[in-house]
């Protein structure tokens, strides 16, 4: 006869020495391993309760100005240096590793509306209600010396938005008219102006570098091409009154080429595609008061926005609904917000006087992860996406804690927009068929289109 | 991971006339293209056009120096049977009308999960293992080869995997293997409680808890386990420490434990079934069965069903979500004397007063075999790989593959001393173990255990560190009960009912606005 037992030898099994680690053979036949999706799901439930525990995103707060801080500018090369301007005119820069202000410097007399960083890092400009555009160095002066900035340019307006091109040295401003600037010189090489209406915001277009994208404060914007002088393109008007809103352009990967704006109107924002801007791509809706500033994240994926009714939220790019809230009851209207370059945290001003540092993922632990924390996350994350969908899971993952006034607004809200539905699906449903057309939510907020 | 010839070659160079550095060997074919130059222009480029074809084509394989190409271009190709094994669902249909974000959703997932599918396969081959088997010479038929016969002709430490135990004071055994293969309970009828690392012989605790005993059964490791007293339910500690007395459990027969679920389901004498969390200490359910006393019971594996035989002939399949039984079976003319349900949850065997044992696939509820027994067979048990043991009276025997084809005679036999009590294969070992009136045996069975097992499940071989750190993840991956149901992939399926649900709720609205337009149209 011929026969075999199973015998397995101990010393393949057992690890040699103390030192060691184990041994842990594997087999990952199915039958092994029965009920595989019930005890994902349940290893699915508890990541999304973990991520609830351990979602603490608030991190430092930067005390320092004696006014609202207004304005927020990002250095161009380095991470941990931030520059804030606050409604007296103060210009703080911050170090963010250490949470304190390295430096500063009375910019303006008046509000400061602009800052923005030369992207060599070495020099930044000013833009204020003194109607002054002044360029400073980055370097903190030496022992002895005044702080005077390097340039300083005197407008004949004031005004309320500063921005500068990534490669040249051109910087744009609006205030009762759209001004190109040349560094050299002191008066703008180009002026635009549209009606009547005078200027919010404006930003350069990182990727089409000829382009800039300017707003009005009654609801408008425009796209310009600034080189060639030639057309401006389409004006629009939204059917909403604003407090103020701006834009911001970011470009989505080159594969596309397709620059995304988004426009904040009353307490939505809007995400257009600049080669299609008769309708928006998306609406963004959760704030319920004035947005009153939006940044991109540098993936292009996801963008922070601040709200007058103390609240920052993070949207995805092509979500109506935030996936985040971050509130404080210390921190009140928030004025500006910026995401940090290397995809982190948050930071943001508010009317206070504080700027607060947060964590863009409010789970994720930050420093070095060892190998094994790394898969763990990783795994945990891919089996929330998983079961994203399952009620339960949804139900605890979407759960956030809102301050009571934003709580009873947002249901104030929704009984008045089910009314409104109602009340249209009513003279609908009484009224000759195709009297009354279907108008999706994206239309709903275009008035008209004018070239 | 990545096949080696698949990399793309640029062939911008190919076309142009960059001739490659001369070679003292290459005199030749210069002379050749130089003769051919000197005809027509024509014919040159056509060739010329080939053969950067050709040099593509060879270029899919791997480039060796020697101009060689690889024979076995690609990865190497996995049998199907080994792909079959691991494939989990067929690939969902694609609708054309589908929205476009989602159907590249659905195609990335299926591609990383072949992917998955296809790197579990090649795994495969490095298991360390391989299964047992025993083969007679010609003429020899296997059941005639005794247990002595194995013993000898075997190495020393499986042969000692081949022992009796002499236990005739306290009555017939219950024998229970841990989920590991490597402790072994032992429950003897007037009192007698034991527990052994069978393999190193060494007696972890012996108790006699003074009052007969129904059943033994262990909980999730080797720290626990449960006997069924003549009244109430005990829990004891490895060390014989009484844990628990939980007299809501009374009169307990039978007891199956649910190890994903930390479920300890029993069955009473008055026909209750009660499912016990051992994790958090709870009773979870209690069902009138209303069928009366409930003396067979055994678990599905594959979605922790119950399954319970009753003295009119019927199988019924319960779980602890509804107070009816899910499915009720009429398997047996007389009674049912025992029922198992292989690993894969496919076959059920039964085995009834009719002398009859039966095979059915219990998914499709359909009978596939049924065997004559000249007696029946009072109890049965399925091996990991397959193997069915029955026993009449004091004899053991053992059957292979009975579920698939009709089975004429037994793979091994065995007599014990006295009649049989109870019976259960090792999980990770190819023994089958024998509670009987004199005590305890445990046989060889070449080719029943799984050879292979894997670490992060039931490790035979782990540490105490191991086995604590395994008990946490076990316990926060515990299933709910709820999650209990014939099919355990329900969880990943579309909710079809409530969809079709709401469609039609949507499509009568519809309607009756559609009618009463039609009506104002009318008026």
């Amino acid at each position: 006869m011929k026969v075999k037992v199973l015998s397995r030898n101990p010393d393949d099994y057992v690890r040699e020495t103390k030192l060691d680690i184990q041994r842990v053979p594997r087999n990952y036949d199915p039958t092994l391993h029965p009920f595989e999706v019930n005890r994902e799901y349940t290893r699915a439930l508890n990541a999304t309760k973990l991520e609830r525990v351990f979602a603490k995103p608030f991190l430092a707060s930067l005390d320092g100005h004696k006014d609202g801080v207004n304005c927020m500018a990002k250095h161009a090369k380095s991470l941990s240096k931030l520059l804030s301007g606050s409604c007296d005119g103060e210009l703080k820069v911050w170090d963010l590793t250490k949470h304190e202000c390295v430096r500063t410097l009375q910019a303006h007399e008046g509000f400061v509306r602009g800052i923005v960083v030369r992207f060599c890092g070495t020099s930044f400009f000013t833009a204020g209600d003194d109607k002054t555009i002044k360029q400073w160095k980055m370097e903190s002066p030496g022992y002895g010396e005044e702080e005077e900035p390097l340039n300083t340019i005197l407008g004949k307006t004031v005004f309320t938005g500063l921005d500068h091109h990534q490669k040249d040295g051109v910087f744009a401003t609006c205030g009762q008219q759209v001004d190109i600037w040349d560094e050299q010189r002191s008066s703008p090489i180009r002026s635009f102006t549209w009606g009547v209406d005078s200027f919010s915001a404006v930003r350069f277009n990182p990727v089409e570098v000829r382009h800039h994208v300017s707003t009005t404060l009654r609801h408008t914007h425009t796209h310009t091409h600034t080189h060639t002088h030639t057309h401006t393109h389409t004006l629009y008007s939204f059917s909403m009154f604003t407090l103020a809103y701006k834009v911001f352009i970011v470009s989505l990967p080159d594969a596309f080429k397709m620059d995304c704006l988004i426009f904040l109107c009353l307490t939505s924002l809007y995400t257009y595609d600049m080669r299609f801007l008769d309708r928006p791509i998306t609406v963004h809706m959760d704030h319920v008061s004035a947005v009153l500033d939006v940044d991109y994240s540098p993936t292009g994926k996801e963008f922070v926005s601040a709200s007058f009714d103390k609240t920052i939220r993070i949207f995805p790019k092509d979500g109506g609904r935030s996936r985040e809230v971050y509130h404080t009851k210390r921190m009140q209207h928030v004025i500006c917000v910026k995401w940090s370059a290397d995809n982190k945290f948050i930071l943001s001003g508010s009317d206070e006087m504080n700027i607060r540092l947060w964590k863009a993922n409010a789970a994720e632990k930050l420093g070095v992860l060892t190998p094994r924390e790394k898969v763990a996350v990783n795994y945990s994350q891919k089996l929330k996406e998983k079961f994203q969908h399952h009620p339960q899971i949804r139900r605890i993952a979407h759960h956030r804690h809102l301050p009571k006034s934003i709580f009873h607004q947002t249901k104030e809200l929704r009984v008045m927009k089910e009314a409104r539905r109602r009340k249209e699906r009513n003279v609908r449903k009484h009224s000759r068929p195709g009297a009354v057309p279907v108008v999706s939510e994206k239309e709903k907020h275009v008035v008209t289109v004018v070239k | 991971m990545a096949s080696p010839g698949k990399a793309s070659v640029s062939d911008s160079h190919v076309g142009k006339k960059k001739k490659p550095p001369a070679r003292y060997w290459q005199e030749e074919t210069d002379g050749e293209k130089k003769g051919a130059e000197d005809g027509g222009r024509a014919a040159e480029e056509e060739p010329r056009t080939q053969k950067p074809k050709q040099e593509e084509h060879q270029r899919e394989g791997k480039r060796f120096i020697s101009g060689k190409s690889d024979p076995f271009p690609g990865p190497a190709p996995i049998p199907e049977d080994r792909l079959q094994k691991f494939k989990r669902k067929e690939k969902t249909k694609k609708h054309r009308r589908q929205h476009y974000k989602l159907r590249d959703i659905i195609t990335r997932s299926e591609e990383a999960s072949e992917m998955a599918q296809k790197q579990a396969a090649r795994f495969d081959i490095l298991l360390p293992e391989d299964a047992g088997f025993l083969e007679g010479d010609e003429e020899e038929d296997t059941y005639t080869i005794s247990q002595e016969d194995i013993a000898d002709a075997v190495d020393i430490t499986s042969g000692a995997k081949y022992f009796n135990l002499k236990l005739s004071q306290f009555g017939p055994y219950r024998v229970d293997y841990s989920k590991t293969g490597r402790h072994l309970l032992l429950g003897g009828r007037r009192g007698h409680v034991a527990c052994v690392d069978w393999q190193s012989k060494q007696l972890m605790c012996e108790i006699n808890v003074m009052e007969s005993i129904n059943d033994v059964k262990w909980l999730h490791s080797e720290t626990m386990y449960a006997v069924a007293q003549k009244k109430w339910l005990h829990i004891y500690d490895s060390n014989g420490i009484e844990l628990h007395c939980i007299r809501k459990f009374n009169d307990v027969l039978r007891m199956q434990f649910l190890p994903y679920h930390f479920l300890l389901a029993t069955a009473s004498a008055s026909s209750f079934l009660k499912y016990l969390d051992v994790s958090v200490g709870k009773e979870v359910t209690a069902i009138c069965t209303k069928t009366g006393r409930l003396d067979v019971m055994c678990q599905n594996p594959h979605n922790a069903i119950i399954h319970l035989g009753h003295p009119n002939g019927t199988v019924t399949l319960w779980s602890p979500n509804q107070k009816e039984a899910l499915v009720k079976m009429l398997c047996h003319q007389g009674g049912v004397r025992s029922v198992t349900v292989d690993k894969s949850g496919t076959y059920m065997v039964t085995s009834g007063m009719d002398k009859k044992l039966k095979v059915y696939d219990i998914r499709a509820l359909k009978p596939l075999q049924s065997y004559f027994l000249p007696a029946g067979a009072s109890c049965l048990s399925l091996s990991q790989r397959g193997l069915l043991s029955a026993t009449t009276g004091d004899v053991v025997q053992v059957y292979k593959d009975v579920c698939n084809t009709p089975v004429t005679k037994p793979y091994m036999a065995h007599r014990v001393r006295g009649t049989a009590w109870g019976l259960s294969f090792c999980p990770f070992e190819d023994v089958l173990g024998v509670g009987h009136g004199d005590g305890f045996t445990s046989m060889l069975v070449p080719g029943a255990g799984e050879p292979n097992f894997d670490g992060l499940d039931a490790n035979p071989y782990r540490s105490a560190k191991q086995r604590q750190e395994w008990e946490v993840k076990a316990l926060l991956e515990k299933i709910q009960p709820e999650l209990i149901s014939l099919d355990p992939c329900e969880l990943g399926q579309v909710d079809q009912a409530t969809f079709q649900q709401r469609h039609q709720d949507r499509v009568q609205a519809l309607v009756s606005v559609w009618k009463n337009l039609i009506v104002l149209l009318d008026t």
